[in-house]
């Protein structure tokens, strides 16, 4: 048995220690806005937050995340850092398919929690591990520039 | 119900189940190559292919036939709905359509499908003059109740309005009265100075969701009693399963069974990580059959041989041989692109759930009766016990226009007891897509003295997607025939294969003595697939990179050049010029860098791009800007154009600089973003888009972008070294020796 802090509830699960945090979220817990799209950490598009800390949960071992607080896209809004990225996203219409933007919203929230006011260096560091198939890329940084009120 | 046939569009009322107004309307076929008018049927039950609800709360519900795959068609649609129904866009609701081809066939293919940018083209009228005439009805309903003249009252933001006495109903309070009614005749469509929502960049719908994680994918399908299964396919195309030893793998916790099929394996687990360790733990012995030596050499080699036989002929004006002889100069080239996956964000994935009376799949699709009927034909089932619940595509670019992944889970799901959830792994969804093809093309030119085009020679080589698409079609074909064409029907009878030559049939110069030719040569067992931008981001390519190399070639400035034979085509001159205007074509730029120019007619719309480039010593190329000057007619909305530009764009870099399926003893070498690379955030490029005002029927905007681009690409490589680009992707082919 697991004990997990998800979004500030306790979930005790039945699963092996190993198995990635991902496939927790989803597929027993049932938190599905995480999304799948390597398992391998090259797209993003599982980001969640660890304490904070952006990580991706296809390669996070559930036995990693146990004395965590962790933090999903489904809450991330009510974190400063979440509601101002969600927000700009809307205001600038980022979203395509959106398959990745739960990943990519993560990301950002976790810059913009960090740097308050991201270089576009910066935004290319904590966002250039999240990869968006229908190019939303340069709505990205701007909406990022944007919750920053830059 | 009663109905009311205007020339153009049906309509037809009733009441709503449980109150409410339902109108129902048809999307006739308006390809301008039909030669069979929609038909007026008076005998017989009337079935419209879209439905408009309004329910007594007011709420407008227009049951969506077209899928939501980024592209915004789930924004654009209901603009094109409220803008006439007098309706703030935020009133209107969205369900997702059942497959049903006699309801909801797009206009322009004869079936129910999203893709082909055809959303707008195809809905642009049917939908206005739905709204149209339900307003009509309403504004009468109004009138009737208050017993004065429907000329006296208006509509606007969901209410009716009587002018002289100032009084208002809500529709919601009218739609009982409205269904009863007969829809007047002919309805005028709004005057283009009149609309508030057309031509506005209108947010999103599909927004508010999809930052929150509540949009819901195929992927995301969550049912009571739900298993989850992953595949292992036979690496090699055209193999078979020979034997399996499956005993590791029953042995690990959360595994429950292991299916087998004729070409796979497939464990059902508790979730997919046991599904995952399942499937590794198999002990699988293949029967690799005739492929298990095949590389893409071997393929290009079939290419290159059938490449040098004549075709079917796409396009013949004038004698291409003679002024080929009398020409001053001859230019030939070989060009070739690669096999390309679609690699959408979201994996390929199906839900289902085989019971004996039934089954029901979960799923992303853009062709939901073509899943139906797949689903029917695995299962024995007939069609209507099918049903698709279809969602959110986490990407389409034409991988969810096939049914390959739907009809596997639907041979596993009818072993398993209860609905499983099959889920490819990355590397399974990159090595077991359907790849756009490779092509390989003959293309030549002869010259007079200034340099200009006299005798122009294109043969493509290539699978034929088509008429494997047209077969697979075979039991729709009247509608289909209808949607096509003739001429289209007769051309494919002969062996032409219409989207291969698309973009190279009709390039937008004068070019006086034109041949272009198809042969068909399929590779060995390899499933090919449309792509983003289909035939055009093949034929754009090649077009664009060759009357580049004519420019080059006679000293002349390529973007002159490419204008100088634009004389009979203002709209695709007008855009090339805004480009190079708006790029500051000609201003110099730092050593090593280059500007490259491309022209693009097709989907109806006009797009010139200008791409800076720059390449380091090494031969890595950075795109650092993109300029793209679109003409598409009416705007629904320029933010989608603008979006669908900026993500056609950066989908066509990807491919451009790094896209390519290989093979290898039979096998794709490519597993998963390491090694099939795409653009990241830190490489994407600088994108302008600027929009041209016009008053032409809209153009398509979800591929273009996407077709443009890797010319522009390629010929701003040209302009920063010197290399011309003949075979796609760039990759290493800039590294010095």
């Amino acid at each position: 048995m697991v004990t997990l802090k998800i979004n500030g509830t306790a979930h005790t699960v039945d699963v092996p220690t190993d198995m990635p945090l991902l496939w927790v979220l989803r597929d027993v817990i049932g938190l599905t806005g995480t999304k799948f799209g390597c398992g391998m950490a090259l797209c993003g598009a599982c980001t969640v937050h660890l304490d904070g800390r952006p990580v991706r949960s296809c390669v996070t071992p559930v036995a990693a995340a146990t004395a965590k607080q962790i933090t999903t896209i489904e809450a991330i809004g009510e974190t400063p850092g979440g509601r101002k990225a969600q927000q700009a996203w809307l205001d600038l219409d980022v979203v395509q398919c959106g398959y990745c933007q739960s990943g990519q919203i993560m990301s950002a929230a976790a810059l913009l929690a960090t740097k308050p006011h991201p270089t576009d260096a910066d935004i290319d560091a904590a966002l250039g591990g999240n990869i968006c198939r229908c190019g939303t890329y340069p709505r990205i940084r701007a909406a990022i520039k944007h919750a920053a009120g830059d | 119900m009663r109905r009311e046939l205007s020339r153009r569009t049906f309509l037809q009322t009733g009441a709503a189940v449980g109150g409410g107004l339902l109108l129902g309307f048809t999307l006739p076929p308006l390809s301008p190559l039909s030669p069979l008018p929609p038909r007026v049927r008076n005998d017989g039950p009337f079935a419209p292919n879209a439905f408009i609800r309004i329910d007594r709360d007011g709420r407008v519900t227009l049951i969506m036939h077209k899928v939501e795959m980024g592209q915004g068609t789930y924004t654009s649609m209901p603009m094109l709905l409220a803008e006439e129904l007098e309706v703030e866009l935020s009133q209107v609701r969205l369900e997702h359509a059942p497959p049903n081809d006699a309801l909801y066939a797009e206009p322009l293919f004869g079936v129910q499908e999203t893709g082909g940018s055809t959303s707008v083209r195809g809905n642009w009228e049917p939908l206005r003059r739905a709204g149209a005439g339900a307003r009509a009805l309403l504004v009468a309903a109004a009138a009737q109740t208050w017993n004065v003249d429907t000329s006296s009252c208006h509509a606007t933001g969901g209410v009716v309005i009587h002018g002289p006495t100032g009084r208002t109903l809500a529709y919601g309070a009218l739609v009982d009265r409205a269904a009863t009614l007969s829809l007047p005749g002919d309805v005028p469509l709004k005057h283009p100075k009149d609309w508030k929502l057309i031509g506005t960049p209108a947010k999103r719908l599909d927004s508010p969701d999809k930052v929150n994680g509540k949009a819901q994918y195929g992927i995301d399908v969550r049912l009571p009693g739900l298993k989850v299964a992953t595949v292992a396919v036979c690496p090699v195309f055209g193999g078979k399963l020979a034997s399996v030893d499956d005993s590791r793998a029953k042995a690990i916790p959360g595994v429950h069974q292991v299916v087998r099929l004729a070409d796979a394996v497939a464990v059902v687990a508790e979730h997919m990580w046991a599904a995952q360790q399942g499937v590794a733990a198999l002990d699988i012995r293949w029967d690799e059959g005739p492929n298990a030596q095949l590389t893409t050499a071997d393929i290009v080699r079939q290419l290159d041989a059938a490449s040098q036989k004549p075709g079917v002929v796409a396009r013949k004006d004038g004698d291409v041989a003679q002024a080929m002889a009398g020409a001053a100069r001859k230019i030939e080239a070989i060009y070739q692109v690669p096999f390309l996956a679609h690699a959408t964000m979201e994996p390929v994935n199906c839900t289902v759930h085989v019971r004996p009376d039934g089954c029901d799949l979960w799923v992303g699709t853009q062709v939901p009766t073509f899943a139906q009927t797949a689903a029917a034909k695995v299962t024995g089932l007939p069609k209507d016990s099918v049903l698709v619940h279809n969602h959110l595509l986490g990407g389409g670019f034409g991988r969810r226009l096939e049914v390959d992944f739907i009809v596997r889970a639907v041979e596993i799901a009818k072993q398993v007891a209860g609905p499983v959830k099959v889920v490819w792994t990355r590397e399974a969804d990159i090595q077991h897509d359907m790849y756009r093809p490779y092509y390989y093309d003959r293309i030549a030119a002869g010259l007079d003295e200034r340099g200009t085009p006299i005798a122009w020679s294109h043969r493509v080589t290539g699978s034929s997607i088509m008429a494997r698409v047209t077969s697979e079609l075979f039991p729709k074909t009247l509608r289909v025939m209808r949607a096509a064409g003739w001429h289209q029907l007769v051309a494919m009878v002969k062996g032409l294969d219409v989207d291969a030559v698309e973009g190279a049939a009709e390039p937008p110069y004068a070019l006086p003595n034109i041949r272009v030719e198809y042969v068909r040569q399929e590779p060995p067992s390899i499933p090919t697939a449309f792509w983003r931008g289909v035939g055009p981001t093949h034929n754009i390519f090649v077009v664009e990179s060759f009357i580049d190399e004519l420019a080059a070639a006679t000293q002349h400035d390529p973007f002159q050049y490419r204008r100088a034979l634009l004389d009979q085509s203002p709209r695709a001159k007008g855009v090339l010029e805004l480009a190079a205007l708006q790029a500051g074509w000609g201003r110099a730029l730092a050593p090593g860098s280059g500007r490259g120019i491309s022209l693009l007619h097709a989907f109806g719309s006009y797009i010139a791009q200008v791409a800076e480039v720059s390449v380091s010593k090494q031969g890595d190329v950075r795109v650092g800007r993109v300029v793209c000057a679109v003409d598409c007619g009416t705007i629904v909305n320029p933010d989608t154009v603008k979006a669908q530009m900026e993500s056609g764009i950066i989908f066509g870099i990807s491919a451009a600089l790094w896209g390519e399926i290989t093979l290898k003893n039979g096998r794709v070498e490519q597993h998963n973003f390491n090694d099939y690379r795409v653009l990241r955030l830190p490489e994407a490029p600088v994108i302008e888009v600027h929009l041209v005002q016009s008053t032409a029927a809209p153009g398509g905007v979800g591929e273009p972008g996407t077709s443009a681009v890797m010319p522009a690409v390629a010929n701003a490589i040209f302009a920063a070294t010197g290399k011309r680009i003949r075979k796609l992707p760039v990759k290493d082919q800039l590294r010095p020796a």
